[in-house]
């Protein structure tokens, strides 16, 4: 104590020394340097597992949704001419020959394809019109420009040089306006999609509203369960839980297909309700393959999601608070309202927010039983992936998503705060 | 409450256990026949081991727990069937149950947001709460900012701001530690006194039981085996297990040889036969326990009045606790025989190994009935 004392003060200016005189800080980060090599060491393969699988994976599919090359790489001399030249400038003798050029080489090399499906993204039905005109540009003959629009007088038309020019550039936002139903117009200029191709706005909030109601069913259904898990004897609630958690053993596709069987016009639930007349045999109510089967399936698969949180929250819960509160003169209602609800907030934010992240990004579900109406922006992003081969439109819609989820998961700080997060 | 009061109550019986029973699972009684009357003001102290149903008979009183058969009348009115808010009885719960979600102002104002009461009335009510356990100052804070000693605090102040005349404490102390409990223990005392309200207090801490309470009702297997002011129970246990649950006891076994009202000859087991003050003794050659308070045991027979009782006795142990030496002996066949010698100037210092006399008088021992 006395010598801890005397150091203390001699440490006026300098900071505080051990007994020999050595700087306090660099003592300490001595000391426990080897302890963090070995705390290190024991992390190290769990953090390469994390970048390799998840942080250059991600980042690959975040940077495609600003680049693509697959105009600029293969059409260097009509990309140069646009670079000199001002936007909106009108296409000359030269550019017409840069462009003639490309082609023929583009068609050598066989990546015509690639640049027609590259420009066919913002204009559609283009892609055609590089594939001809590739296999006839070695024969064209100067002056181009005749030359060309003879071959299609689409050529001529302004807006393709304005999509020509935007794509000549590797890096662009264009996929961010198209997820936003947005495009580019001859000038460059920003406007909103032609009426019947605005499909990523009304499912960006068909995803928000159809997950925010999930997550309201959940919460619903999984605050009694997790209440009764909560105050039943130890014994009781285990066997509880087991059935609670007992969907987690049982595959995914499984749960989704036995939806499908109850729910289907023919399925055991129809059946039922017109066994017992409850509705007559052209009245069976279509509950599979649209937005009613992707509500009951994705509330009931999410459901445990929402029971865990909230049960980890109650079960340290004092029942001596309702008592109190009930023996301060508040009716059972009140008790609840005033005292109990108020506690389990940090279980109710988790939870939904945990399913809200989870149903938003939602696929197999909506897409085994969504049918049409029932479909997520996920849908879509798989769609883009696997059928349309749009890679950048399909990574600029993931990352407009996980913007969404970041946001919200920014606002439940803000609210509520993340250190209050129990998940459980 | 106030109004509700009928005048046809004597005020000897505010609160009324009429044959009350209590069974969890229809097999066994946690409380059986209970009967029990408290006067209103009165501080009245359930004592007894874990187990022993007195917390049950508070969780009845509160309408937290309902009887299973009988009466519980509070101001002559049955109130079986009164839901726990609307009775009227500030409770003091073992843990606080302060809300935490809540300031300390919002938790006291609770009660009185949940009756209706104005802002500005129970802004008022609740800074004459705080005020009255000292706690003012506190009113912003959360619970869990605060000590235990301030938390128990803010519990009572809770439990009183609505003004109940009948206030339930429910091992209130439990968890301070032993300054603090005393001086809560003394505060709790001053505020019954000032308010002049009514308490029931449950507690196995038999220390709190007689410092505090005007009457002590001593629960054991279900039953109040004795009901009586602190030193009526501590002084006359009617029984051994009171005996042996208030405070120390020394018992000596034996067997009656003869008996009155006033007195009864025991013959302990090395054969010697003592004078005892006999309770509960119903028949010549019954077994019996003598217990006698080890403080009032003395190893100084010369210097005690006459009539006092002398037996020999073997040093054991000498234990050395501040204020007292805590000597344990072999008296009478008995190797726990403890007699408590004040630690005064001049007291002379036992040792173990040593042969002594001691004494008792015949009124400091009472022959029980054997448990």
């Amino acid at each position: 104590m006395l010598a801890m004392d005397a150091t203390g003060a001699d440490a006026g200016r300098g900071g505080l020394t051990t007994a020999d005189g050595k700087p306090l800080k660099q003592a300490l980060a001595t000391a426990q340097s080897r302890a963090r090599r070995r705390a290190l060491l024991l992390v190290l393969p769990l953090l390469a597992f994390i970048v390799i699988t998840f942080v250059v994976p991600i980042g690959q599919l975040l940077f495609r949704s600003v680049y693509n090359d697959g105009f600029s790489a293969n059409m260097p001399q009509i990309s140069a001419w646009f670079r000199e030249t001002e936007p909106g400038t009108e296409p000359d003798e030269a550019a017409y020959a840069a462009l003639a050029a490309d082609l023929a080489a583009a068609a050598e090399a066989r990546s015509v394809g690639v640049v027609g499906t590259r420009v066919n993204y913002e204009m559609s039905g283009t892609r055609s019109l590089f594939t001809a005109a590739g296999r006839k540009a070695g024969d064209l003959k100067p002056p181009f420009r005749e030359a060309l629009l003879e071959l299609n007088g689409t050529w001529g038309d302004p807006q393709l040089w304005g999509v020509m020019r935007s794509v000549s550039s590797a890096y662009s936002a264009n996929f961010y306006l198209a997820a936003l139903d947005l495009a580019r117009d001859a000038n460059g200029d920003i406007v909103r999609a032609p009426e019947g191709r605005r499909i990523y706005g009304m499912l960006f909030l068909r995803t928000l509203w159809l997950s925010a109601l999930i997550t309201g069913l959940c919460l619903i259904l999984a605050y009694p369960v997790a209440h009764l898990l909560a105050t039943l004897p130890l014994a009781k609630s285990n066997l509880l839980m087991i059935l609670v958690l007992l969907p987690f053993w049982t595959s995914l596709l499984v749960r989704t297909t036995s939806w499908m069987v109850l729910l289907q016009e023919q399925g055991v639930v129809n059946n039922t309700m017109v066994a017992l007349g409850l509705i007559g045999e052209d009245g069976r109510i279509q509950m599979m393959y649209n937005r009613t089967g992707t509500i009951i399936a994705m509330t009931h698969i999410l459901l445990p999601f929402m029971i865990l949180p909230l049960y980890s929250v109650m079960r340290p819960i004092n029942p001596g608070y309702v008592r109190a509160a009930r023996s301060l003169g508040a009716t059972s209602w009140t008790a609840f309202r005033r005292v109990y609800l108020p506690q389990t907030l940090p279980g109710i934010g988790a939870g939904a927010l945990l399913v809200f992240i989870l149903a938003v990004g939602y696929y197999i579900t909506p897409a085994l039983v969504g049918g049409a109406s029932g479909q997520l922006i996920s849908n879509l992003i798989a769609y883009h992936m696997q059928d349309s081969l749009n890679w950048s439109l399909a990574a600029a819609l993931a990352a407009l998503l996980l913007a969404g989820v970041l946001i919200l998961y920014w606002l439940y700080d803000r609210l509520i705060g993340i250190d209050k997060l129990k998940l459980g | 409450m106030n109004a509700s009061r009928p005048d046809s109550t004597p005020d000897a019986a505010f609160v009324e256990f009429d044959r009350v029973q209590k069974s969890y699972d229809g097999e066994t009684l946690v409380v059986k026949d209970l009967n029990l009357t408290i006067a209103r003001g009165e501080f009245l102290t359930m004592l007894g081991p874990s187990g022993s149903g007195k917390t049950t008979c508070l969780m009845m009183l509160a309408g937290f727990e309902t009887a299973t058969h009988g009466e519980i009348r509070l101001a002559g009115r049955p109130i079986n069937q009164v839901p726990p808010h609307k009775r009227g009885i500030g409770m003091v719960f073992q843990n606080y149950a302060l809300f935490p979600h809540m300031s300390v102002g919002e938790n006291l104002a609770f009660p009185l947001e949940v009756r209706g009461m104005r802002r500005a009335e129970r802004a008022a009510k609740v800074a004459r709460a705080l005020d009255m356990v000292q706690m003012g100052a506190f009113a912003n804070r959360r619970p869990a900012q605060l000590s235990g000693g301030q938390q128990q605090r803010i519990a009572l102040a809770r439990a009183l701001v609505f003004d109940p005349e009948l206030v339930l404490m429910d091992e209130p102390l439990g968890a301070l530690d032993k300054q603090l409990r005393e001086h809560m223990q003394f505060e709790i005392k001053a505020l019954h006194d000032r308010l002049g309200i009514t308490v029931v207090y449950v507690t196995h801490d038999q220390g709190e039981a007689l410092t505090m309470s005007d009457r002590i009702a001593v629960f054991n297997d279900g039953r109040i085996q004795q009901l009586a002011p602190p030193a009526e129970l501590y002084e006359r246990p009617k029984n051994s297990f009171v005996a042996q649950f208030i405070g120390e006891n020394n018992k000596l076994p034996g067997i009656i040889e003869a008996f009155d009202d006033k007195k009864a000859l025991v013959r302990l087991a090395t054969g010697e036969v003592i004078d005892a003050t006999p309770v509960n003794i119903r028949a010549r050659g019954q077994q019996t326990l003598v217990s006698i308070r080890p403080e009032r045991v003395e190893f100084k027979p010369e210097m005690m009045p006459p009539g006092v009782h002398r037996i020999a006795a073997d040093v054991l142990e000498v234990v050395y606790m501040g204020d007292i030496f805590r000597t344990r002996m072999r008296v009478a066949g008995s190797e726990d025989f403890v007699m408590k010698c004040r630690n005064t100037i001049g007291q002379r210092r036992l040792t173990p190994g040593e042969r002594i006399e001691i004494a008792w008088h015949p009124e400091d021992a009472r022959a029980l009935d054997p448990m």
